[in-house]
């Protein structure tokens, strides 16, 4: 009863890159009895989900605790910090302040979605350029300029800075933030 | 001066490779938290292997696959301290970067003093590793010429072979056929530490270990803990830090929430937290919106009316006593004849404003008991400090009590107080299952351990000749170490304790005659809050005084402030330095302010209202001391007030660099944070808390705001000091002097905000 969850067991965060298994998540969650009346299905990193919980859940916790994908931060709960974002329909999303309720039918990515590899042009730049320190923002950091990039990769140096100056970095990684997010945008433009 | 020895090697003859085995072989839960947690070996794979692995010292143990697998006692936290530390071993004990793997430990007494913070890591972590990375070394060129049948003398062992002429021997091979020597403190100590001409990891590029599991989203930290049976718990924080007391709690209109379990009033023997009552439900969520609706009577604690202005009045009257506070040992203290023979006297206060941490991970913890042994799931910065408490909250025996550390989501100082684990343990015995408790933003900030706002005084004596003869610094603030570590405090010379972290950097390395630091402890703010150790601490609001000071000094006297920095950075008398951690004193102080000037192009021509600023710091304290000036271009609107700066030109000596991109890394966060607190952030006190309580109405710097930065390092083999830190505290003085060339208005608080910017032109 007291061990840790298998996810965690079979994680190796130290391990070199292939070796970095994310569990897929379970398909079906339901907390708090099944009473069947608060049901909301969407689908999650490409697989179908459904989760029986209050409507008004914030998605964030149903994408960390129930799905178990915890790459997905909380930081500070009213969409402020960029912790939390997700794509929703390939849009960048503050996930703290989305109700589960209003994904319904929808398709979210987490970044453990965003390349089965890791290596999804922004994440390759955030490798190369070593972009994180604690860590914490940089999922939602990568999804924020993810979204923006796929949608238009020829971003000004200023484009940048506003798409990106929505998401604190605590540790003021700020200036590799903008170098990466550069790196990937001429990466995306070339491919 | 050092106040923190350095963890001695622990681990004598009587470390053999069983007490190793004994040591880290624990029970499937532990196996499973060491995976969890990053380690590539955890001590369980070694049970696969035939041959015992070999542990020259406590710090790592080779595999008979040729392994080796290296164990950190620092808390990763950005600073990816666990591929720095394994590289000083790695280094010496000449094994492929491949074949090393790094192990996060757990908070076993053996493991010594378990810190990370004061930007000690490489500088406590070097030596050691290296010793131990030479034993390893020594040990397997013995084995290996005996397998080969070769005297040692004829070997030498380079990317984990044992090699002599034409024969070889793998250490994985050497290890199969079993190695079991180990060494004494002494016999550590007398072995040969390669020469830096021969390092091939140190100072050397290499991708950080801990990259890829922070882009793509594997990285656990404490929020992330789980276990089966666990419930959730969020706290509803009481009306004042300390003192508060629970008359009645009513939960009736949280019963409707779908989840919601029960409250529970903490009781905490340890008194880390008081007034505390607990919400537990099935999900996070619920937990927070049960919260939101229980009512709690609370008779709030004695400072529930307290105010930012009150907290720092007390500090003016504080200081207002010369009997007050303890004088450092800074030569010599008493300055009343060169004042009183002074042809210019400079005069002037400085105050800062309360700062929060605003990690963004809000703290948490994940406790449960099991077998008796109370496991703590966290991040935290000092496991050792908070074992005390959990023991005494708990009324269970230290060695009862396991801390796991997980990646911190920001560090900054905040989790040095592990306060957070107390409320969380206590849940968890109380309801004889697993707790996880997570605090929203605004309960995390409402328990924040602030930096503490101070006051500060400072004067400044000159002959005819404009030469210094006398200085002064007084300083009333908050002290964290009093509050929680007072075992830490040293004494001043006239025999009162104090924080040496709440004043260091006053006691600089300038030569200004007669010296004369004071600290004084502001009793009022140390009851309000729990006061935190913020990145760089002391010095982040010292070094604001000292180098705003010294830029007004100069222009009084009618000096360049860059050449009469210079001028007083002369290494002369107890500035010189000493062996190992301070050769050269000051006059490495003064080498990276002139290639600072130099870099930032001190004294050329700029536009209107713009200025160049400069200031220096020695880093953390005089025992560790870590060179670095910072010259801040900015533009001020006179319109409105407003500061844009526009680059920070940063030169920092920090003896040897063991991870270059790291270490810049560190630079260019620290610097950030100082242009942050200087800038964007701050709060104050209102009612016994602060007012701030989430991002939006605080404000930390965002990328928009961010300017260029052109970061330097000197290149240096003399002993690694940190990088933490040190480049916070330079930026605000910087700026604050830049205002000052710019527009001639001077800034003597920070944070620094347009309104005062007008006031001053």
């Amino acid at each position: 009863m007291l061990g840790l969850t298998q996810r965690q067991v079979l994680r190796d965060a130290d391990g070199p890159p292939d070796e970095n298994v994310v569990e897929p998540a379970d398909t079906v969650a339901m907390p708090g009895g099944n009473d069947g009346d608060d049901m909301t299905s969407f689908k999650l990193n490409g697989k179908p989900f459904t989760i029986d919980t209050d409507p008004d859940t914030p998605l964030l916790w149903v994408i960390r605790d129930e799905a178990n994908l915890t790459g997905t931060k909380f930081g500070c709960g009213v969409g402020q910090c960029g912790a939390c974002t997700v794509h929703i329909g390939g849009v960048a999303v503050r996930s703290c302040i989305t109700p589960v309720s209003t994904v319904d039918g929808a398709e979210i990515t987490t970044i453990e979605g965003l390349d089965p590899n890791s290596s999804h042009p922004v994440q390759v730049a955030w490798q190369d350029l070593q972009v994180p320190q604690c860590g914490y923002c940089q999922s939602g950091q990568i999804m924020q300029a993810a979204a923006a990039l796929a949608e238009d990769p020829n971003v000004s140096d200023e484009d940048i800075d506003s798409i990106m100056t929505g998401n604190l970095c605590r540790c003021m990684t700020y200036t590799r933030i903008r170098a990466a997010m550069r790196q990937a945008a001429d990466a995306m433009k070339g491919g | 001066m050092s106040r923190f020895t350095r963890p001695t090697d622990s681990a004598p003859t009587a470390l053999s490779r069983r007490g190793f085995l004994i040591t880290t072989a624990g029970g499937g839960l532990a196996f499973s938290f060491l995976t969890a947690c990053g380690a590539k070996d955890a001590p369980g794979d070694a049970t696969t292997i035939d041959a015992e692995p070999y542990a020259p010292t406590l710090w790592y143990a080779i595999g008979a696959d040729g392994v080796a697998t290296i164990n950190i006692i620092r808390a990763e936290m950005g600073q990816h301290v666990g591929t720095a530390l394994a590289r000083i071993l790695a280094d010496e004990l000449e094994i492929a970067w491949d074949n090393v793997r790094i192990k996060q430990v757990d908070s076993d007494a053996k493991w010594g003093l378990m810190v990370t913070g004061g930007s000690w890591s490489v500088w406590q972590t070097f030596p050691i590793y290296s010793q131990a990375g030479a034993a390893g070394r020594t040990a397997l060129i013995e084995a290996g010429a005996a397998a080969l049948g070769v005297d040692a003398a004829t070997c030498t062992a380079r990317n984990g072979e044992v090699i002599s002429g034409s024969q070889k021997i793998s250490y994985a091979d050497i290890v199969k056929k079993g190695v079991n020597k180990t060494f004494t403190p002494e016999e550590l100590a007398a072995l040969p530490v390669k020469p830096a001409a021969e390092r091939r990891l140190i100072g050397k590029p290499v991708m950080a270990r801990d990259i890829m599991e922070k882009t793509n989203g594997t990285a656990l930290y404490g929020i992330d803990a789980k276990v089966d049976g666990m419930v959730y718990a969020r706290p509803i924080m009481p009306p004042t830090r300390n003192g508060s007391k629970v008359n009645s709690v009513d939960d009736s209109a949280a019963k409707s929430v779908k989840g919601y379990q029960q409250n529970l009033v903490i009781d905490d023997p340890s008194g880390t937290v008081t007034g505390w009552v607990m919400v537990i439900a099935d999900t996070y969520p619920a937990a927070i919106k049960a919260a939101d609706l229980i009512k709690v009577d609370w008779t709030p604690g004695p400072t529930s009316k307290v105010s930012e202005k009150q907290i720092q009045d007390h500090a003016g009257s504080l200081l207002d006593d010369p009997s007050n506070g303890a004088i450092l040992d800074t030569g010599v203290t008493d300055t009343t004849a060169a004042f009183a023979a002074a042809t210019t006297k400079v005069e002037a206060t400085y105050t800062t404003g309360t700062a929060l941490h605003m990690h963004l991970e809000p703290v948490n913890a994940l406790a449960f008991e099991k077998d008796g042994v109370m496991e703590i799931h966290t991040g935290n910065q000092w496991q050792s400090l908070v074992l005390p408490w959990l023991a005494t909250a708990l009324g269970m025996p230290e060695d009862k009590i396991v801390m796991r550390t997980y990646r911190l989501g920001g560090g900054f100082g905040r989790r040095l107080n592990g306060d957070y684990a107390v409320p969380a343990a206590l849940a968890a015995k109380a309801l004889g299952k697993p707790v996880k408790m997570v605090l929203t933003r605004e309960d995390d900030t409402r328990m924040d351990s602030v930096r503490s706002p101070s006051v500060q005084r400072l004067r400044l004596a000159a002959d005819a000749d404009g030469k210094v003869t006398g200085m002064e610094q007084h300083v009333a603030a908050g002290w964290p170490t009093q509050v929680m570590a007072p075992f830490f405090m040293p004494n001043g010379v006239n025999g009162v304790a104090y924080d040496p972290f709440a004043i260091s950097g006053a006691d600089h390395w300038y030569t200004v005659g007669a010296h004369r630091v004071r600290a004084v402890s502001n009793d009022l703010a140390n009851s309000t809050f729990r006061p935190g150790w913020l990145r760089s601490v002391g010095p982040g609001f010292t070094n604001w005084a000292l180098e705003s000071f010294m830029d007004e000094a100069a222009h009084t006297l009618g000096k360049d402030p860059v050449g009469f920095r210079l001028a007083l950075l002369d290494g002369a008398g107890i500035n010189a330095g000493s062996a190992p951690n301070a050769v050269g004193g000051a006059l490495r102080q003064a080498e990276v302010v002139r290639r600072c000037a130099a870099k930032a192009g001190w004294g050329k021509a700029l536009p209107a209202d713009t200025g160049i600023g400069l200031a220096t710091s020695f880093g953390q304290e005089r025992g560790m001391p870590t060179w670095v000036a910072c010259a801040a271009q900015v533009h001020v609107d006179r319109a409105s007030g407003r500061v844009t700066v526009e680059k920070l030109t940063l030169v920092a000596d920090a003896g040897t660099i063991v991870d270059p991109d790291g270490a810049l890394a560190q630079m260019e966060g620290a610097s950030l944070w100082g242009l942050s607190l200087a800038l964007h952030e701050g709060t104050e006190f209102v009612n016994g808390q602060v007012r701030d309580l989430n991002l939006g109405p605080y404000t930390p710097l965002r990328l928009a705001d961010v300017p260029d930065l052109d970061i330097g390092f000197v290149e240096s083999t003399e002993v690694p000091v940190g990088l933490g830190e040190p480049a916070t505290t330079v930026v605000g003085p910087a700026i604050g002097n830049a205002i000052f060339n710019a527009v001639g208005a001077r800034l003597r608080h920070i944070p620094i905000t347009p309104k005062a910017v007008l006031a001053a032109i």
